[in-house]
């Protein structure tokens, strides 16, 4: 007869581990109980959830066809109250009472609640479940103050995912040192600094007495007298073992139930795995000791016992976007230790190295964990450093910033989170057809923990699957290895003002016609206009502003805000055409004049003639609005579309955008300007603007879609001002709204532009504004060249004589 | 064959190209931070202007379709043409740059004939040609 086993614990550990029992074949009638009502998903993305990056489908490990296909009975938010060792039963808080053979106690740990009054209040929550974290999204408002207390690597968590929600909060945390456990006092202070730049402020040294309030929350107060209003108050001071099963099982049990190195409890027929153990006095609380645990428990509980679990070095990564920090191995100096330090105040990294006797011990990043992994590496292995003492902060040279993955030994974990090695992803590649990082995913698991080593799977993938294909994001060219999303945090991270320097320091040096000007432009709109121009790195028309025609010449549309011109305007340019034997003057298919075949030393005079501002026809910018005549005129206009339209232009025009910018705005659905076409429209109806999104009506057609429904000009203007700067922040370089709506989807640009938080909304609009302060009408170069041979052609200094 | 004076080093900006004439022929004068290059002003595809073109290391790209055209040999890089522009030797006196040219050679300009290979359509890469594209 099959023997029945019975798992306590439906999280990471205990799945993962039944995951391994399978793999020496069906020898179990397994039943899995789980207190939560969900099916498995990956808790260390929780936070991430909370922050919005994630939905909740995004972090499912394994769905409910995972267990039935492999037989699994699964009894989903049922709690085991007790187990009778003897009887060999456990009873469930539903009074179902299972009997097993072999019990399996995956049952984690639960928040610490350290003894502060008021801890019962409304208000107060925890942050370790799906259903806590749902709590937290529903109670988090803009503007609404949270105090996280606890400064660990979860509090720390928490609190960016709510302020990501746009709430005003404060981290406090009982310690000096944020993150004591993982950081030196040194690293903790480039932390605090880190998650105040961000917003989030942090008060440590603090013990909180009490939360104040009548029944909900309405402050904390702390041991020194002080307060602090708060409507929301997360406790995230720490974990503790959830042991009380085993000692009900009669188990040995200290801090977690004790094992040892073969995963054995003090009964045979009872094993443990996960955050609830003890294994050689430490108890973990990350997830690659769990999974290498199951691995021997599973070799164990089938009979085939004889690896052995020896412990795990523990290495932790704070996921927080821009906030780098890794930390392995020991914290604390012991006797006769080395302490290598690098740090740099103003890039706010900070690297700590504890060496002893030429081996590494400990290691701590902050501000850029780039190279956590050959850390790890060395950890794990005790290499001997001696020989690579004057390159242990730096990659070696010609290693390229350990993304040479051809000189990563086999042996080095590529995926810390889920122990997965370059070998084990070779074998992968090799021995199932891997070609894709989703293939890889699915196979080994790499890569599904906390996600920060995917570009290192792909670097792999790349370098040795034969049909590599990447999922959908794409270098940027290949004189820069890194997606644009890479890159923008790179530059946002390592404050890179100019193409050169991101050139130089993480591409070949050079660069091209392709990296180049993407790379001016994100350097532009991250730093909202604040970077160091740089005319080499930017397309002729972006020298010359003018654009470039097959002859050489260029062509110049000066800006006709709303196509809504005078009589004065007409006889200037019909002046300039004239005067300058301008071969064509053309009215083009967006409502613009345009001069056809102006020399490039003409264009400071032809603009000074015209006397208008440059309409930024040759670049990648804010195109004029096109407008239909509106109410003034029309017997038929409901909205003053012409004003409305001039208005939107004069908010953006001037700046610079991933791709060009169409818009125009319309006085009623019967859409006379094609606003439903175009990259922005402003549909004007009866009391109220729809204002859509996305359009095109170039190489593909695209209706645009509705992204809100405004009742004033002003909300229908702020609107469209807000999806502007979205776009410009988070679309790649040369990619127009319709394919990044495509990609995104309208749902998620809608909730991060027009429906995010109060907080999201006004930041957006403050870089807008303050790129927009910035920006002025290139055409004004004609008075002040960036370069006194800007638009000459240089004559020789002597004439010569044949 | 003559050296002449044709202009500032400072009338050049970093890892931007000019053009200049001398002797009847258009010439596409660069400042590669080392050193300055000088290639004939036409780029063998469609005789676009090199000097507006993007420096890419030791290559210029042309504005109008992409091709990349070699600073030090005046070969065409990409597409793989035969194709190349003629090269001018530089030196540098007094932070004036000299381009050294025969005054009794062509007027016209470099390897033409070998142009009969190129292809007659657009240029290699529809991509970068919606720069040149304002529509």
């Amino acid at each position: 007869m099959t023997e029945r086993l019975t798992v306590v614990g439906n999280g990471m550990a205990g799945v993962a581990c039944v995951d391994e029992i399978l793999k020496h074949g069906p020898k179990f009638e397994i039943t899995i109980f789980g207190d939560e009502t969900q099916v498995n998903y990956n808790r260390i993305l929780l936070s991430s959830v909370l922050a919005g990056e994630k939905e909740e489908d995004d972090i499912t490990l394994n769905g409910l066809d995972w267990y039935e296909q492999r037989g699994i009975g699964l009894r989903l938010g049922v709690r085991i109250v007790d187990v009778d060792a003897r009887a060999k039963t456990v009873l469930g808080d539903d009074g179902s009472v299972t009997v097993f053979d072999k019990l399996l106690l995956a049952t984690g740990s639960a928040p610490f609640m350290p003894l502060i009054k008021g801890a019962d209040k409304q208000g107060v929550f925890t942050f370790r479940t799906l259903d806590d974290t749902r709590k937290l999204i529903e109670i988090a408002r803009s503007g609404r103050k949270a105090v996280v207390i606890g400064g660990g690597l979860l509090g720390l968590e928490a609190a960016r995912g709510l302020q990501a929600r746009g709430c005003d909060v404060t981290v406090v945390h009982l310690m000096d040192t944020l993150m004591n456990a993982q950081l030196d006092s040194t690293g903790g202070v480039y932390l605090k600094e880190r998650m105040e730049s961000l917003g989030v402020r942090v008060l440590t040294g603090k013990r909180t007495q009490a939360f104040l309030g009548n029944g909900t929350v309405e402050g904390v107060k702390f041991s020194d007298g002080e307060t602090l209003s708060a409507k929301i108050v997360v406790i995230a001071a720490g974990i503790i073992p959830n042991v009380e099963l085993g000692r009900k099982a009669g188990l040995k049990v200290n801090r977690g139930i004790v094992v040892n190195d073969h995963m054995e409890t003090s009964d045979p027929d009872i094993f443990a795995v996960g955050e609830c153990v003890e294994h050689r006095g430490a108890v973990y609380g990350l997830v690659a000791p769990l999974l290498e645990q199951g691995k021997v428990l599973a070799a164990t509980i089938t009979g085939n016992k004889g690896p052995r679990y020896e412990g795990t070095i523990p290495a932790s990564k704070l996921k927080i976007m821009g906030v780098d920090v890794f930390s392995a191995g020991r914290v604390t100096e012991t006797e006769k230790c080395e302490i290598v330090r690098y740090e740099d105040p103003s890039l706010g990294v900070y690297k700590r190295l504890m060496v002893k006797d030429g081996k590494l011990e400990g290691v701590v990043l902050v501000g850029d964990a780039g190279d956590s992994h050959r850390y790890a590496d060395w950890l794990r292995s005790g290499a001997d450093l001696s020989s690579r003492r004057r390159s242990l902060l730096f990659p070696e040279p010609g290693a390229d910033r350990g993304l040479d993955v051809a000189a990563m030994p086999d042996h080095e974990t590529v995926c810390g989170c889920m122990g997965v090695t370059k070998a084990a992803v070779i074998a992968a590649i090799h021995g199932k057809g891997v070609n894709t990082l989703t293939q890889l995913k699915e196979c080994t698991r790499a890569s599904t923990g906390c996600g920060s080593c995917a570009h290192l799977c792909e670097q792999i993938l790349k370098a040795v699957a034969p049909g590599f294909e990447e999922d959908q994001k794409k270098a940027l060219c290949t004189c820069l290895p890194f997606t644009q999303e890479n890159l923008r945090d790179i530059i946002r991270s390592q404050r890179l003002t100019s193409v050169q320097q991101i050139l130089e320091i993480y591409g070949n040096g050079h660069g091209c016609e392709v990296c180049k000007p993407a790379l001016s432009y994100l350097v532009d709109v991250i730093w909202c206009g604040e970077h160091e121009e740089d005319r080499s790195a930017r397309f002729i028309n972006d020298r010359v502003h003018a654009n470039i025609q097959r002859d050489g010449t260029f062509s110049v549309v000066p800006r006709i805000r709303g196509g809504v011109t005078s009589p004065d305007e007409l006889r200037r340019i019909a002046d300039v055409a004239e005067k300058y034997h301008v071969p064509m003057v053309k009215i083009t298919g967006s409502q613009r004049i345009d001069l056809l075949g102006v020399k490039k030393s003409d264009l400071p005079k032809v603009w000074a003639d015209l006397g208008m501002p440059s309409g930024q026809a040759y670049t990648k910018g804010v195109r004029m609005v096109k407008t239909c005549v509106g109410t003034d005129f029309c017997r038929f206009g409901t909205q003053d579309s012409t004003s409305a339209g001039i208005e939107l232009e004069r908010r953006l025009e001037h700046l610079y955008t991933p791709h060009k910018v169409k818009m125009a705005a319309v006085g009623c659905p019967r859409n006379c300007a094609e606003a439903t076409v175009k990259d922005i429209g402003l549909i004007g109806q009866e009391g109220s603007w729809q204002v859509v999104v996305g359009g095109a009506a170039g190489k593909k057609v695209r209706k645009a879609d509705l992204l809100i429904t405004a009742e004033t000009t002003e909300e229908a203007l702020e609107a469209a001002e807000i999806f502007f700067q979205y776009y410009r922040e988070n679309a790649n370089y040369l990619e127009r709204t319709y394919d990044f709506i495509e990609r995104l989807g309208i749902e998620k640009v809608r909730k991060q532009t027009v429906y995010a938080p109060e907080p999201a909304r006004k930041a957006l609009l403050d870089r807008l504004r303050k790129s927009k302060a910035l920006a002025q009408d290139a055409w004004l170069e004609r008075e002040n060249p960036v370069h006194p041979t800007q638009f000459v052609n240089i004559q020789p200094m002597e004439a010569v004589i044949v | 064959m003559k050296w002449i004076r044709v202009a500032h080093v400072h009338d050049i900006p970093l890892r931007e190209g000019r053009a200049v004439e001398v002797l009847g022929r258009e010439i596409a004068l660069f400042n590669l931070g080392d050193r300055f290059v000088a290639v004939e002003n036409r780029c063998p595809h469609r005789g676009g202007p090199l000097s507006d073109g993007i420096v890419s290391g030791g290559m210029v790209v042309c504005p109008l379709h992409s091709w990349k055209v070699c600073l030090s040999t005046g070969a065409v890089n990409k597409p793989q043409a035969e194709a190349c522009v003629e090269t001018y030797p530089t030196r540098i006196e007094d932070g004036v740059v000299l381009v050294q040219v025969d005054p009794a050679g062509p007027a016209g300009y470099g390897n033409q004939l070998t142009m009969t290979a190129m292809p007659q359509t657009s240029g290699p890469n529809e991509a970068q040609m919606s720069n040149a594209v304002a529509l």
